[in-house]
């Protein structure tokens, strides 16, 4: 409704509990298409007054125009890390968005296409469950596209607390290398493709 | 150690652009009380104040920390605090004191809807009027509206220059999307930003009158400390400073309290317009609301509908003429603001008879969409 004038406009919610790192998730995807892509991006939040367990939301949006009004009505990209969060955006992403879950979190309807991927349970792999928001990110980079790799990759370095930084990158390239087998999974996005939205 | 400008290209949310901000216009004391959504100005400000030797203080209350900005700036300093709508109602005594005693200051109002406690996560614009009328007694002040991160930095610095320039509160009327909002925040260089220190009394020290108007109507102001004698109250005072209960000093100062804004709209009032030339409808909005504006009048255009949109940057003073003006010649008013009816009365009011007026506003918890807009444009137009 909004996006009229606004030229290839990307309009991305990513959502869950407060705790997950959502608002993090949100702000390495505008800052990556900010100073990394030299894109126009902007973020906005929802959240409670609680700090952990809330329903909580981040709204990115990344253009290559001046972005006016902030908000998002129909996400382009949604990405669900719990199920409260999934049943609240599911009726709001345009018919032809993509749907990212975590799979261990969200049972999405079954006619539903999704690309699923185990986020929580790899970071509790690697040791620490709270870069489950570090591997969604590596994860949406390969398979959405929005933003590049190299800007991702320095958006979560510097986001990330300092001495941190290399098991991030390494949580970063979980996903992301998950991402591209989804992907590659996918027969008709086999031809060089490295985002359905690219 | 970080240095006091931060050149570059950042990524951030309108609060800590707004401490940047007052950190690259030479701000060295910040007095506040945390409260959401205005919290991030004072932790980034508690960061950043030892890189230049600044102070930050976290006082009892917001009470404490409006005198405390006074007190500050009487030393000669440059000083700011931020809170949000409750903060600010405590701090309505002090401004009036700021303002006789023509203190300068700079107070962030990071809006959350309201009255009372209201909604301390989720935005509004319902300050608007409390920031011109919130403290008793007649006068004036100057309030800025960013819409955008970089705007909290940019017109961060301006409030500052105001402040010093015409010995002034200036206040930062923002709100809570805006000051969480993140986007690209271009910092410049150092050398490429323009600020203003207060005029300072030269002469002799003995003849010295601190409220002798000088250039604009403003009077230099000297540091305590630096040898001049300054009586700093809240009463009605002469040129000396000293206490005079009369109606002739009480009239002398007012007069020059006030005509020191108003004779000088021309310098302090900033507006911007986006295809205004040739519109039969102006939207007038600030601050956040000013960005669903926008994106109407593009809509609207689509839809052949001449919509143009004046975009308050200062909201108080209140660019009366303009809309006056605009008033003779368009076929009404839209105002858009995340309030039940403020400065809509004010456009009301400037354009009288000649053009009706109309409101989109809200009760506050959420933005204004551009549906809601267009909505009643072709309602009432």
């Amino acid at each position: 409704m909004t996006n009229t004038n606004e030229k290839n406009r990307q309009e991305i919610i990513v959502t869950g509990f407060g705790g997950q790192g959502i608002i993090l998730a949100g702000r390495i995807l505008g800052q990556a298409a900010a100073l990394g892509d030299s894109k126009e991006s902007t973020l906005v939040q929802s959240y409670g007054p609680e700090s952990r367990g809330g329903a909580c939301a981040a709204q990115v949006i990344i253009s290559e125009d001046i972005i006016q009004y902030p908000y998002i009505k129909t996400p382009d990209l949604l990405v669900c890390m719990s199920q409260s969060a999934y049943d609240k955006y599911i009726d709001e992403l345009k018919p032809d968005g993509i749907l990212l879950t975590d799979q261990d979190l969200v049972k999405p309807a079954e006619d539903r296409d999704c690309f699923s991927i185990p986020a929580t349970r790899m970071a509790e792999e690697l040791g620490r469950k709270m870069m489950a928001n570090i591997i969604m990110i590596g994860f949406t980079t390969a398979v959405a596209g929005v933003i590049s790799v190299d800007a991702a990759k320095e958006a979560v370095t510097s986001s990330v607390p300092r001495g941190t930084e290399k098991m991030n990158l390494q949580a970063f390239t979980k996903g992301y290398e998950y991402g591209l087998s989804k992907l590659k999974g996918r027969a008709k996005k086999a031809s060089g493709q490295t985002g359905v939205m690219a | 150690m970080e240095p006091k400008v931060l050149t570059g290209e950042h990524f951030i949310n309108g609060d800590i652009a707004c401490a940047e901000g007052a950190i690259a216009a030479g701000c060295t004391f910040f007095g506040a009380y945390p409260i959401t959504p205005a919290t991030e100005v004072a932790e980034r400000m508690s960061e950043r104040l030892p890189d230049v030797c600044g102070i930050f203080i976290q006082m009892e209350d917001e009470i404490a920390a409006m005198t405390s900005i006074l007190g500050a700036a009487w030393t000669g300093v440059k000083t700011m605090t931020a809170t949000s709508g409750p903060g600010f109602s405590l701090m309505m005594e002090t401004v009036g004191l700021a303002v006789v005693t023509e203190t300068p200051c700079v107070v962030v109002n990071v809006q959350r809807g309201g009255p009372s406690t209201g909604l301390p996560t989720m935005g509004a614009q319902a300050d608007m009027m409390q920031a011109k009328w919130g403290s008793h007694g007649d006068y004036e002040i100057i309030a800025i509206a960013p819409s955008s991160p970089q705007e909290m930095f940019d017109l961060t610095i301006e409030a500052f220059n105001l402040s010093e320039k015409y010995r002034v509160p200036v206040f930062i009327m923002s709100d809570e999307v805006v000051g969480h909002m993140s986007e690209k925040v271009l910092i410049p260089e150092a050398k490429e930003i323009k600020t203003v220190a207060r005029i300072k009394p030269k002469g002799r020290k003995d003849q010295f009158k601190p409220y002798q108007p000088g250039e604009n109507g403003v009077p230099p102001m000297p540091a305590i400390g630096d040898g001049y004698n300054v009586h700093v109250t809240g009463l009605t005072h002469d040129e000396q400073g000293y206490p005079v209960m009369s109606v002739d000093t009480q009239k002398d100062m007012m007069n020059r309290l006030l005509s020191k804004i108003r004779d000088n709209l021309d310098d302090i009032i900033r507006t911007e317009e986006y295809l205004l030339d040739d519109a039969d409808i102006v939207i007038v909005s600030y601050g956040v609301s000013a960005r669903t504006a926008f994106t109407a009048v593009d809509m609207a255009r689509q839809m052949g509908i001449r919509v143009g949109l004046l975009r308050l940057i200062t909201v108080w003073p209140f660019p009366e003429e303009m809309i006056r003006d605009l008033s003779k010649r368009v076929k009404g008013f839209v105002t858009v603001e995340i309030n039940m009816g403020q400065i809509s009365r004010e456009v009301q009011r400037c354009a009288g008879a000649n053009a009706p007026s109309y409101l989109v506003g809200h009760a506050g918890g959420t933005v204004i969409t551009p549906d809601e807009v267009i909505h009643l444009i072709k309602e009432a137009f």
